[in-house]
């Protein structure tokens, strides 16, 4: 190859000096295909976008703080008196883990603050993940190709959580020392297997002496290396996939527009890299996250009052929480056949998270199945426009976020000087009820931002003047939108209900009866988009719609 | 791709909008015309754009040096105090901050100001194409013929046999994490040792307790006698055994049979480990007499032996027999009468055992 371009003039001299490096690389190693194919790809730009570029950075973060961490970070449970410069727990016995952690707060330049810029970005990790997924569920960005991409996200999301537990019971404090027991107990209710399982764990009774190096090769090896794997897939997706858009003039199924990769989006995304950096910098810097110092080293005895996990585990805890142990006189931990069933401990652990990711798994292939929708899609949908789904992801985010209040069930109490007991009885009834009314609502308010949606763009926005006509009366004017921002309301697809079809025997099974009641759940109540007919029909009596009389022309 | 079904045959696209067919529908009027910038036009704009980026990345080698001379000035010395700490550490935040901030805000800036902002359309190109899909499809049917699994059932049975087998030495290999739990659930530190009965003692001195020290709505956090002294599972061993120890009005009390004996003058000992998931229960309301576990709120009567009154337990407390010895200090007469802490599958078994 460099023998036949010494004998050939190239055709395209680089001009500049990075033009020239890269010739030379590409010489030797040939990527050039690859720059062709990537160099100027075109990649559209919305804020929402964004949530996933700060879980991708704030791992980057994770690992090069991380790193650091582990250079003074000793995972042993041995018994130690603590001898570094922290005066309040001099020669407290300890173990060489919480010994450690506190060296590196206190003894280690800079190491507080790396502790710091690694709890906060852990915090901030799963906390982009689960709203990139919020995003990418209320836009329907899950649906066909990118089905599998959805599942590795939500494996990413649980891999996310496990990492940021792992790291949280490290420092052996107090604190996360009750986190490990609360987790035992979890176990210990798991039938057959959980006394067992709590064994093997924490090498024998807890605490034992082996978790905390367990969890640290967990955390430092297993974990990582499996988010890693999947943030390869993800991406490996993303580029064979392309990005979503969202509607609007110009886009459509078969184009992506934005801009191209180098420079613009290339310059936003790896600036946007030191921003979130220098963002996590900053709350590192100036508030204070897990003081270890404060809580002391582990011990079963003490606790105190208005602990909380780390935000994620909030639901789980808040469950347990939620949950009562007797009913009148029943009590949900029972005898059967000798053995102990502990259900009040057993269900709030299990049943909500497991429900939660059941349904995060399969809803692509559910709404799939029920709209028989097997078309590709690369336009998002604008939430309001798909009712249902929006009323569906706002309900389960309800359920989650009840169960994360009943975590500060206490610190609502406190705060708000209401009685404990109370907040917990009406977290229960929220539990239950909450998901409903979020669901009733959601959808009333979507399906009115959609005839809003249809008012604007058959009668103009509103201009806030208010003109006297010759008879007297008073009119606000009413400007008409230009035909790109009109688009923008009117090019979507309102999918109607799709009734039973018959399979090939030409027999309409009951799944498919089942089925077609679900598409009329789904799309039953609809606003269908504005057409140019209507457009054109309120231009004829222009003053009546002006007069700002509400003609409603709705197929609903 | 190209066409909205993928090239599937049976277009559910038409049937999901159907009887909309017929309605016109607004044309997409195309990628907006592009709009010029400020610094597009007026050049005296963009150079102030460019110096503006200019100064953010000068900010960032300011946060740098901070960075730098926090880290190297502020000396932590031997006996550094917490406010030296704390001042260091919001430098170097405010460092690394204005070094990060610096650079990141000062490329976006760039990127939106002075790059240019034609936003282009380009296609969309098929994730596979259909010759592409024909030809793999083949391939694998070629491979699957070749192996001749479908033919040999022989072969394929055994070999799904083996491989599900396979995995099991790779569980085994795990059996010795741990010892096997057998009754160490049931038995904490409070049995007597070689007939002697153990002291209650302070938690964490170990200094006995005289029951003349406990007066009416006090409350003590216990553990056993000797448990300091332990040189191995220390922890382990208080994780069962630490107990709260009050002192009521003995009308309050209301002890079931056979258990009149357990407490002393109103003096009463409970386990503090929850019978929920295992948090202590840390927190006495004098007045009411409830004992409350701060991690999830189970509440425990202390006048109806620590029954669940509210919250996600559904055990009772387990009570520690007390008594007092000949000088006059608090003692436990057994070990507890079933096994303290979370339940557990096996635990009704054990629970049997200690009683009969």
């Amino acid at each position: 190859m460099s023998a036949a371009s010494r004998a050939e003039a190239p055709a395209y001299v680089a001009t500049t000096k990075t033009g020239r490096f890269t010739d030379f690389v590409d010489e030797r190693v040939g990527g050039s295909g690859i720059l062709r194919e990537f160099g100027r790809k075109v990649f559209p730009d919305h804020w929402s976008f964004m949530f996933g570029e700060v879980a991708l950075y704030s791992f980057v973060i994770l690992l090069l703080s991380g790193t650091f961490l582990t250079f003074f970070f000793d995972p042993s449970m041995a018994e130690t008196h603590y001898a570094g410069s922290y005066t309040p727990l001099k020669n407290v016995e300890m173990s060489v883990a919480y010994s450690s952690s506190l060296d590196i707060s206190f003894d280690v330049r800079g190491g507080l603050f790396m502790r710091q810029v690694h709890h906060w970005a852990a915090l901030l990790f799963v906390a982009s993940v689960a709203v990139h997924m919020l995003r990418v569920f209320f836009t329907g960005a899950f649906r066909k190709p990118r089905e599998m991409n959805w599942v590795v996200g939500g494996v990413l999301l649980i891999l996310a959580m496990a990492a940021g537990f792992t790291g949280y019971s490290l420092p052996d404090d107090l604190l996360s020392g009750n986190g490990l027991r609360i987790i035992d107990g979890v176990i210990k209710s798991i039938p057959v297997i959980g006394t067992y399982t709590s064994f093997f764990l924490f090498g024998g009774e807890f605490p034992g002496t082996a978790i905390i190096s367990r969890l640290y090769t967990l955390h430092i090896l297993l974990v990582p290396a499996l988010i890693l794997l999947m943030i390869v897939l993800h991406l490996f997706m993303v580029v064979v996939h392309k990005h979503t858009q969202y509607p609007g003039p110009g886009r459509n199924d078969h184009n992506v527009v934005g801009y191209p990769l180098g420079p613009v989006y290339a310059a936003k995304a790896g600036g946007f890299f030191f921003i979130v950096f220098g963002v996590i910098a900053l709350m590192a810097g100036f508030f204070t996250i897990n003081p270890i110092w404060n809580y002391g080293p582990y011990d079963p005895s003490p606790v105190s009052a208005g602990t909380q996990p780390d935000w994620y585990i909030g639901f789980v805890d808040g469950a347990l929480r939620l949950m009562p142990g007797v009913i009148g006189n029943f009590h949900f931990e029972y005898i059967i056949f000798g053995h102990v069933l502990t259900l009040n401990v057993l269900l709030p652990a299990l049943v909500p998270a497991g429900i939660i990711f059941t349904v995060l798994f399969t809803y692509p292939w559910i709404e799939r199945w029920i709209t028989k929708d097997n078309r590709e899609h690369h336009v998002l949908d604008r939430p309001r426009n798909a009712p249902t789904r929006t009323a569906i992801g706002v309900a389960g985010f309800t359920w989650y976020c009840v169960m994360w209040a009943a975590a500060g069930s206490d610190l609502i109490a406190t705060h708000f000087h209401v009685a404990l007991n109370d907040v917990t009885y009406w977290l229960r009834a929220l539990f239950f009820v909450g998901p409903f009314i979020a669901f009733a609502v959601t959808k009333r308010v979507a399906l009115a931002l959609q005839r809003k949606d249809r008012e604007i763009a058959l009668h103009g926005r509103e201009t806030g003047r208010i003109v006297r006509l010759p008879h007297g009366e008073f009119i606000e004017v009413h400007a008409p939108l230009d035909e790109y921002k009109r688009f923008k309301l009117v090019g979507f697809e309102s999918l109607a209900p799709l009734p039973a079809q018959p399979n090939e025997h030409g027999v309409v099974d009951r799944k498919e009866k089942r089925r077609a009641k679900l598409s009329q759940w789904f799309f039953e109540d609809r606003v269908v988009p504005a057409t140019p007919a209507e457009l054109e029909a309120g231009h004829g009596h222009h003053e009546a719609v002006e007069a700002g009389e509400s003609q409603k022309t709705l197929s609903h | 791709m190209g066409n909205h079904s993928d090239g599937s045959p049976n277009h559910s696209g038409t049937v999901a909008t159907a009887g909309q067919n017929e309605v016109e529908k607004f044309q997409d009027p195309g990628i907006p015309p592009h709009r010029l910038r400020l610094a597009d036009t007026d050049p005296k704009a963009a150079k102030r754009a460019e110096r503006q980026v200019a100064v953010l990345f000068g900010a960032s080698v300011v946060g740098t040096v901070i960075f730098l001379v926090a880290y190297f000035a502020i000396d932590l010395g031997d006996d550094s105090s917490i406010a030296t700490i704390r001042l260091q550490n919001a430098l170097l935040g405010v460092g690394t901050a204005f070094a990060m901030l610096g650079i990141g805000t000062g490329i976006v800036h760039w990127a939106k100001a002075l790059m240019p902002d034609h936003e282009v359309s380009e296609e969309r190109h098929a994730i596979r194409t259909e010759d592409d899909r024909q030809a793999a499809v083949r391939i694998v049917d070629d491979i699957v013929e070749e192996t001749g699994i479908k033919r040999r059932p022989l072969i394929r049975n055994t070999l799904l046999g083996a491989v599900a087998l396979a995995p099991l030495p790779a569980l085994a290999v795990f059996g010795d994490l741990g010892p096997r739990p057998d009754d160490k659930l049931s038995h904490t530190m409070w049995a007597p040792q070689e007939g002697k009965l153990k002291r209650l003692t302070r938690d964490p001195d170990g200094t006995p307790i005289k029951a003349s020290d406990v007066t009416i709505g006090s409350a003590f956090h216990v553990i056993p006698e000797g448990l300091n002294e332990l040189h191995e599972g220390k922890l382990n061993e208080k994780a069962k055994a630490v107990v709260l120890l009050m002192r009521l009005d003995p009308a309050a009390l209301n002890p079931s049979a056979g258990r009149e004996n357990w407490g002393y003058n109103g003096i009463v000992a409970y386990s503090k480990i929850c019978t929920h998931v295992g948090c202590p229960v840390a927190l006495y309301e004098q007045q009411t007499h409830h004992l409350l576990c701060p991690c999830h709120q189970s509440t425990f009567d202390l006048t109806q032996e620590c029954k669940v009154i509210f919250g996600p337990a559904s055990r009772p407390l387990p009570q520690l027999p007390i008594a007092v010895d000949d000088e006059g200090y608090l003692v436990a007469t057994s070990d507890f009468n079933e096994p303290v802490g979370p339940s557990y599958w096996e635990r009704d078994e054990h629970e049997r055992s200690i009683k009969s």
